[in-house]
């Protein structure tokens, strides 16, 4: 059974941008917003060294990380070739400018 | 919608090339038909000889297999060639009866081999040089006969003689000229060569003219007979005397050709909905046979087919590379020269070594290496670059100066790398993995081998090393492209001197309406070109541009520098590196409370903490009450200072106060990469000014003034802008020149890399000869350095920009 925990608002995240979920119980999560205002959420760990992804670049449906500069797709989680891996991904949802996440 | 149709004669490297990068711009633009008269994909035909010698199998030369065309759509007709075009219906037919209807048509048909019209041409036994076909023809040969004749002492004639001989042929290479090689070496190169060839046992007759084949009763090749009489056993006879354009089929269809198709700097034919790439077009007078411009050939074609309508094709610089392993030859550009060209010349009959360098007045024209050919690439680079090289002309004969360069334990040659020696040193990659990526993968330039292998990747201190590499691997077909030629990234075909052009006549501020203005292909670009067009847009526009902080990169956005474990580091600014208690005091009671696991001091004489959390930067800013040391940033680092007349007996200036003084006046400075100052009080250079971006040295009667100087992954000495009598010149001469960097370079082009690219003479006249053009300058970094803030203070404070650093608690 999954749960939808509302998290944030749309406001709250910039545009472009993300903000950091920390949990009492696991890992810290990380909520994009594009420039479309379309929200996607991954867990803010990137396959190659472990980079915070919440604070790398967000462009189309992407997210470069800021430690070596994976792309990693905010969609599914999957890294941009010839680079290969995939970041966990946390379903989302935007339901009346409210963000909620499948946990 | 219907989508238009695009037909592509001819399944070469040209052809294919082009649509790979149609399919990049414009993916569901056409539906695509491809023509191949060989029964295989895509191969790299330049890895022939490697397959001939049995260096390498066919099989790792396919560039696109059957599976590719198919995962694209493609619909592709192997074993067929296009016998007739019907302009008037847009319909393509061929020697299988198979017709295909076109919107768009490319004709990349490549070439045929000349054939020598000599009595016997037809006989069994005699072949070209072409394709995998004539491959597997010699090799059948190889097997069972015993005497070859090369007619031909070219690249393919000397390659495949090589090829012949190492499967076990007595092999002789009959040569019209006087001396092997004749459009790529000198004579004296090709002597060397010569004796280096026959050493390996091919036999050489020069200056023969071929009369004819003989055969015997079989019809089989069996001798070759020269105009004086001489005759030659032979029973395998490869004519590989050069190559003609194919345009046969543009010359039935009624397409104007002349040397091969006419095409203009579109790569349009006369029909404007045929266009024509690679060995079968005439430009501008030029046929090519080489990869390179076949690729360039095919950027601009798929540019036009994709209805982009920007890009130019204005003809290519070759270089060649004779690929028989054990020989080192190297030319590139014109290296014959003439009476307006001077030549530098290096020979060393014994050790087997010749260079030419051909210049034309203050520019290389032309290299021809034998023997060493280590530097190819970088001398290649400084020919298409076009750059001045009279300031490093006498020392332009022995290489790259590689003094300081890291990270490769002191290896300069790629050549006598050992398969196992570390290349990268940041990510660990050897020499084979690089050569293994390049054969299997197809790749032709150093960004390709970057993506594959991350070598290069980090800090970029090996490229030169990965271009030699890959030069040594792939010869003229190596795209080395300058950088300030090569477009920003993927999201567009504009290079970074366009945009500025843009941004400036256009008066654009806004990055929406830059990007919507040239077409980018991604709505809001990647990581890599929306941090350069911010900078520009700032740069270009203060006070009216916005600083959009989602376009910069994690450091500049959180001013802070992100470690490997997500936290931060911070370093306040300590004017020109002169410290207080208080400060002190300040800096040990945050470390206290917020336990920072390491206080360092650093190079540029500050105090860095390092080991902060995101969320706790606010707070660590505003206890420290110091400005930002913008440690982080493509900006003004540090001043580093020596401690001048003030103490020290030897000062001869107040070095210290300059420098505190030049801090001032430049904080907050956004530049195209990060700028470091120092200020040394006497030559003795304690501040170590010889190596930073601005560096200055007092001395009694007043300041030297040095730019360009590194000392980073390739340390690089500054060289001598201007003596100045006044403090106040100094500022202003520095902030002149810094403006001139802002206004002109490329976004992460370091100082010294600017000072390449534009020359030091030129710069000298702006900053030091035109007084007016200098304050105008320095008036105009005094312009925009008036709109920046401390960035620290400007977040302390509650707000959208506070929220940054505030995490969201579940």
């Amino acid at each position: 059974m999954t749960d939808w925990v509302s998290v944030c608002t749309l406001a709250d995240i910039p545009p472009q941008g993300s903000r950091v979920i920390k949990r009492a119980h696991g890992e810290d999560i990380a909520v994009f917003r594009t420039l479309n205002d379309e929200v996607f959420a991954l867990f803010d760990r990137c396959p190659h060294k472990g980079g915070p992804l919440s604070q790398g670049l967000v462009h189309g449906k992407s997210v470069t990380c800021p430690l070596h500069g994976w792309v990693i797709a905010l969609d599914g989680g999957q890294v941009q070739a010839p680079d290969q891996g995939c970041a966990n991904k946390v379903l989302s949802r935007l339901e009346a400018g409210v963000v909620y996440l499948a946990l | 919608m219907v989508r238009k149709k695009l037909v592509v004669v001819g399944n070469g490297m040209a052809g294919v090339r082009t649509l790979e990068e149609l399919l990049s711009l414009a993916p569901d633009a056409y539906d695509i038909t491809v023509f191949g008269a060989e029964p295989w994909g895509n191969y790299n035909r330049i890895l022939l000889s490697p397959v001939l010698s049995g260096e390498q199998a066919f099989e790792e030369t396919i560039l696109n297999d059957e599976a590719w065309y198919a995962a694209q759509g493609i619909c592709l007709h192997l074993n067929q060639t296009v016998t007739a075009i019907d302009r008037s219906r847009r319909v393509v037919r061929s020697d299988k009866g198979i017709e295909a209807s076109y919107d768009r048509l490319l004709l990349a048909t490549g070439s045929n081999p000349f054939i020598l019209p000599v009595p016997g041409k037809e006989l069994k036994g005699v072949v070209s040089y072409r394709d995998y076909h004539d491959v597997r023809f010699m090799l059948d040969a190889a097997r069972h006969k015993q005497h070859a004749v090369v007619i031909g002492g070219g690249l393919l004639g000397l390659e495949a003689a090589n090829g012949l001989a190492a499967r076990g042929m007595s092999v002789t290479v009959v040569h019209l000229s006087a001396w092997l090689l004749e459009r790529q070496l000198d004579q004296a190169a090709a002597r060397l060569l010569q004796k280096n060839l026959e050493a390996r046992g091919l036999a050489f007759l020069l200056e023969k003219q071929t009369e004819a084949l003989l055969g015997n009763d079989k019809g089989e090749v069996r001798a070759i007979r020269f105009k004086d009489g001489h005759e030659l056993p032979a029973d395998l006879v490869v004519m590989a005397v050069g190559i003609r354009p194919n345009t046969a089929l543009a010359e039935s269809s009624g397409l104007y050709c002349h040397r091969g198709l006419v095409v203009n700097d579109t790569m349009q034919t006369y029909d404007p909905r045929v266009y024509a790439v690679g060995e079968c077009v005439s430009h501008r007078g030029m046929a090519y046979g080489l990869v390179a411009p076949l690729f360039e050939q095919a950027k601009v074609a798929a540019n036009h087919l994709a209805g982009h309508g920007i890009a130019r094709y204005q003809g290519s610089i070759t270089s060649t590379k004779l690929k028989v392993t054990g020989i080192d030859l190297f030319s590139a550009g014109d290296f014959i020269g003439d009476d307006t060209t001077e030549a530098i010349t290096l020979a060393d009959p014994v050790g087997g070594v010749y260079k030419k360098l051909v210049l034309k007045g203050e520019q290389l024209v032309g290299a021809c290496l034998y023997g060493d050919t280590g530097d190819g690439a970088w001398y290649f680079r400084l020919i298409r670059e076009g750059r001045a090289v009279n300031e490093i002309r006498d020392q332009l004969m022995f290489g790259e100066s590689a003094i300081g360069d890291s990270g490769h334990a002191g290896e300069n040659r790629s050549a006598s790398m050992a398969d196992s020696a570390e290349v990268c040193g940041c990510n660990g990659v050897c020499k084979g993995t690089i050569v293994k990526a390049i054969r299997e993968k197809g790749l032709f330039s150093v960004d390709e081998i970057k993506k594959h292998t991350k070598a290069a990747s980090s800090c970029g201190s090996c490229t030169g090393l990965v271009e030699q590499i890959l030069v040594n691997c792939v010869g003229g077909a190596a795209d080395v492209t300058p950088k300030g030629e090569k477009a920003i990234c993927g999201c567009t075909e504009h290079n970074h001197a366009t945009v500025r052009k843009v941004i400036r006549e256009q008066h654009l501020t806004e990055m929406s309406a830059l990007m919507r203005y040239l077409n980018w292909r991604n709505e809001d670009g990647c990581a890599t070109c929306r941090p350069a067009l911010n900078y520009y847009l700032i740069s270009s526009w203060p006070g009216e541009a916005k600083d959009d902080a989602r376009s910069r990169l994690v450091n500049e956005r959180v001013h802070a520098n992100i470690q490997k474990d997500g936290t931060y580091s911070v370093i306040p600014r300590m004017w020109g590196g002169v410290t207080n208690p208080s400060e002190l005091r300040r800096i040990a009671d945050v470390a206290d409370k917020y336990q920072v696991p390491m206080v360092k001091v650093t190079g540029g004489q500050r105090i860095d903490l390092l080991g902060i959390k995101k969320e706790d930067l606010p707070h660590v800013w505003e206890e420290l009450a110091m400005p930002s040391g913008h440690a982080y940033g493509k900006s003004l680092r540090t001043v580093k200072t020596c401690v001048g007349s003030e103490f020290c007996r030897f000062g001869t200036q107040n070095s210290t106060q300059m420098g505190i003084d030049l801090e001032k006046d430049l904080f907050g400075m956004w530049s195209p990469a990060k700028v470091k100052l120092a200020v040394s009080g006497c030559p003795r250079n304690c501040s170590e000014a010889g190596i930073k971006d601005v560096g200055i040295i007092a001395v009694d009667s007043g300041w030297e003034i040095y730019i360009g100087g590194n000392g980073g992954i390739k340390t690089e000495v500054a060289q001598f802008l201007v003596k100045v009598k006044t403090a106040a010149e100094v500022l202003e001469t520095c902030g002149a020149f810094l403006q001139l960097y802002r206004e002109e370079a490329f976004y992460l082009e370091r100082t010294v890399h600017y000072l390449h690219r534009v020359g030091l003479d030129g710069v000298k006249q702006r900053i030091v000869e035109d007084a007016a053009g200098r304050s105008e300058l320095y008036a105009r970094l005094h312009f925009a350095l008036s709109f920046e803030q401390d960035p620290w203070q400007e977040r302390i404070k509650a707000g959208a920009l506070r929220r940054e650093f505030e995490v969201l608690a579940l």
